[in-house]
């Protein structure tokens, strides 16, 4: 898997799927171009409108608490990001960015500012903040899942493989 | 118990952290995720459910679709349902989990569901979890799903509960102990005598608010009463008794005395964020919500009717109530409670969702605060970020009611 670059955007903890894909907007979960203007709205309302191909949603603690729906990370996917790195995730919004082939990393993301320019190896487990110029290490995604994530997602992955086979 | 419920269904030895792929016996999908779940199952290509019988699509959040779109996807779950000879639950019917509690889950049994209160079910000692459209769509296409084997936490709550507390001051209570991540991507147990002595009503909103705490399920042995309630719905034969070993591990144990938990309220935007009612008594509210499939079940109303019958809502108050299913509500028909809630100013909506997550109606306006009976309070949960949502029991949300102002249940007898 390549090298991910893009800029930081950053958020606190406890960002839940609410703030990132609120409830209120139900109505356009099927029309996912749509649903993602409204990407992480209730966290930071600039961020739909701003956000870059390939920037890095980065995070405090917990991030994507609440809801299964999946939703939540297809809107991140959609609005352009190429991963979120946080310094934890709720079970549920982990799995389903895995699912969805949206990487994300899990490293202590305190000294990333917003705006940074950052860099990241998912396979040997390096973020870069070029801003500031420091590196952070982390544990690559255990194994079954980042089968998962490298083939871009669970529907590529039984597409390729037939069955589900971890 | 975790380690129990996967492990029989392996066939073999399973411990804490090893991932294991496992036959589902039921899994829904709902109106919210259930497009998504189909539209994935169409690139997956395949048209049909592995097990059709165990596939149930399930329409609750938007009970009566209030615009074109939802009763398009509505329309769509319901034609695919009739085509693949899936099991159907018809708008009105009721919410997700409790039509699963009331007509499938059963201990022993792995249910998956695309929302995350799926562990709701874990009350009847079922391995109960919530997953996203895509995993769902291959447990339903497939019938299989892959777990990692969580560690558990023990919740033990001894004694009894003074008059006035209930289970959701419990789940509040713990809640705020483990905070919102304190039981992430772990299982919950709840064990104690006073977990024992609750009804199966009690113990779904037990298990309902597990994953406010992070957890991936919330059990609850099966025991004698687990046996009454699947009787009295047709299924005793699947009874089975799960129960926690006697030298079981856990990761860590946490004991509350019933008889010092008070009536509690989480204040926003976090469940973990709670009090007890008396330190912040008197705080205004504007509407207050029954329902949800946390507390709007029978006797989650019957509660409620107790302390409207014959009395008014303050005029400051807008009371909505939405019981959880169809059955719920003929049965709070028959008693009187409906009659009672209505009488006392309540506007009762049809079984569903309802306001619980701010998609449907009863959207508070800016600057305004709700106290409901549901699980969650995040901004802009109720559909209004300039809004605040609180949580609390059906009794304290009456008691409020009657008030316009935070009120301690304990407080009006
Ligand atoms: S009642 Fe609320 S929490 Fe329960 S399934 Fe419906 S939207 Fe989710």
């Amino acid at each position: 898997m390549k090298t991910l670059n893009g800029r930081a955007w950053k958020f606190g903890d406890m960002v839940t799927t609410d703030h990132i894909c609120p409830g209120r907007y139900f109505h356009l979960r099927t029309n996912l171009p749509e649903l993602a203007k409204h990407t992480l709205e209730d966290a930071r309302a600039d961020y739909a409108k701003n956000v870059k191909p390939g920037d890095i949603v980065v995070a405090g603690r917990n991030f994507g608490m609440g809801s299964s729906r999946e939703h939540a990370p297809v809107v991140i996917k959609v609005s352009g990001a190429s991963a979120v790195v946080a310094k934890s995730f709720a079970r549920i919004f982990y799995r389903n960015a895995v699912n969805i082939g949206l990487p994300v990393v899990i490293c202590d993301t305190s000294r990333i500012e917003d705006g940074d320019e950052l860099s990241i190896d998912l396979e040997t487990g390096k973020l870069i903040d070029m801003t500031k110029k420091f590196e952070i290490k982390f544990a690559p995604m255990p194994a079954a899942m980042m089968g998962i994530l490298s083939e871009g997602g669970l529907v590529p992955y039984i597409q390729k493989h037939g069955d589900l086979k971890i | 118990m975790s380690e129990k419920i996967l492990g029989q269904k392996a066939g073999r030895e399973v411990s804490a952290g090893e991932i294991v792929v496992t036959e589902v016996d039921y899994v829904f999908a709902h109106d919210a995720s259930g497009p998504l779940t189909l539209d994935q199952l169409k690139t997956l290509n395949i048209s049909k459910p592995a097990h059709p019988d165990r596939t149930i699509l399930i329409l609750d959040h938007a009970v009566p679709s209030p615009n074109s779109t939802i009763s398009n996807n509505q329309a769509r779950l319901r034609k695919w349902a009739k085509e693949t000879g899936s099991r159907f639950s018809e708008a009105g019917e009721g919410i997700c989990h409790q039509v699963m509690a009331e007509n499938y889950a059963s201990p022993g049994q792995v249910v998956l569901g695309t929302d995350s209160h799926t562990v709701t079910a874990g009350a009847l000692g079922a391995f109960a979890t919530g997953m996203g459209a895509t995993d769902i769509a291959v447990a339903i296409g497939l019938g299989k799903t892959w777990l990692r084997v969580p560690e558990s936490i023990k919740i033990e709550v001894e004694g009894a509960l003074q008059p006035g507390v209930y289970a959701k001051d419990v789940i509040l209570t713990a809640i705020g102990k483990l905070g919102v991540e304190g039981a992430n991507y772990k299982a919950l147990e709840f064990v104690g005598e006073t977990i024992s002595k609750m009804r199966i009503d009690e113990r779904l909103t037990l298990s309902n608010m597990a994953v406010e705490a992070g957890a991936k399920v919330g059990l609850i042995s099966s025991d004698a009463t687990t046996k009454k309630y699947l009787e009295s719905r047709g299924r005793g034969k699947n009874f089975q008794q799960i129960a926690p070993d006697k030298n079981a591990e856990y990761e860590r144990e946490m004991t509350i005395e019933a008889e010092n938990v008070e009536p509690t309220v989480a204040f926003p935007d976090n469940v973990d964020n709670v009090k007890p009612v008396s330190e912040a008594a008197g705080l205004e509210m504007q509407q207050v919500f029954i329902g949800s499939c946390t507390n709007g079940r029978l006797q989650d109303l019957q509660i409620a009717a107790k302390i409207l019958k014959g009395k008014h809502v303050s005029p400051n108050i807008r009371l909505i109530v939405t019981p959880a299913s169809r059955e719920t509500l003929i049965l709070a028909m028959q008693d009187g409670t409906i009659e009672a809630l209505v009488q006392a100013g309540a506007s009762v909506t049809p079984p569903g969702c309802g306001v619980c997550f701010g998609a449907l109606g009863g959207v508070p306006a800016d600057g305004e605060r709700i106290l409901t009976t549901t699980n969650r309070n995040f901004l802009g949960r109720t559909g209004n970020p300039n809004a605040g949502t609180y949580l609390a029991s059906p009794a304290t949300a009456a008691a409020t009611a009657l008030k316009g102002a935070l009120t301690d249940p304990r407080r009006l007898a």
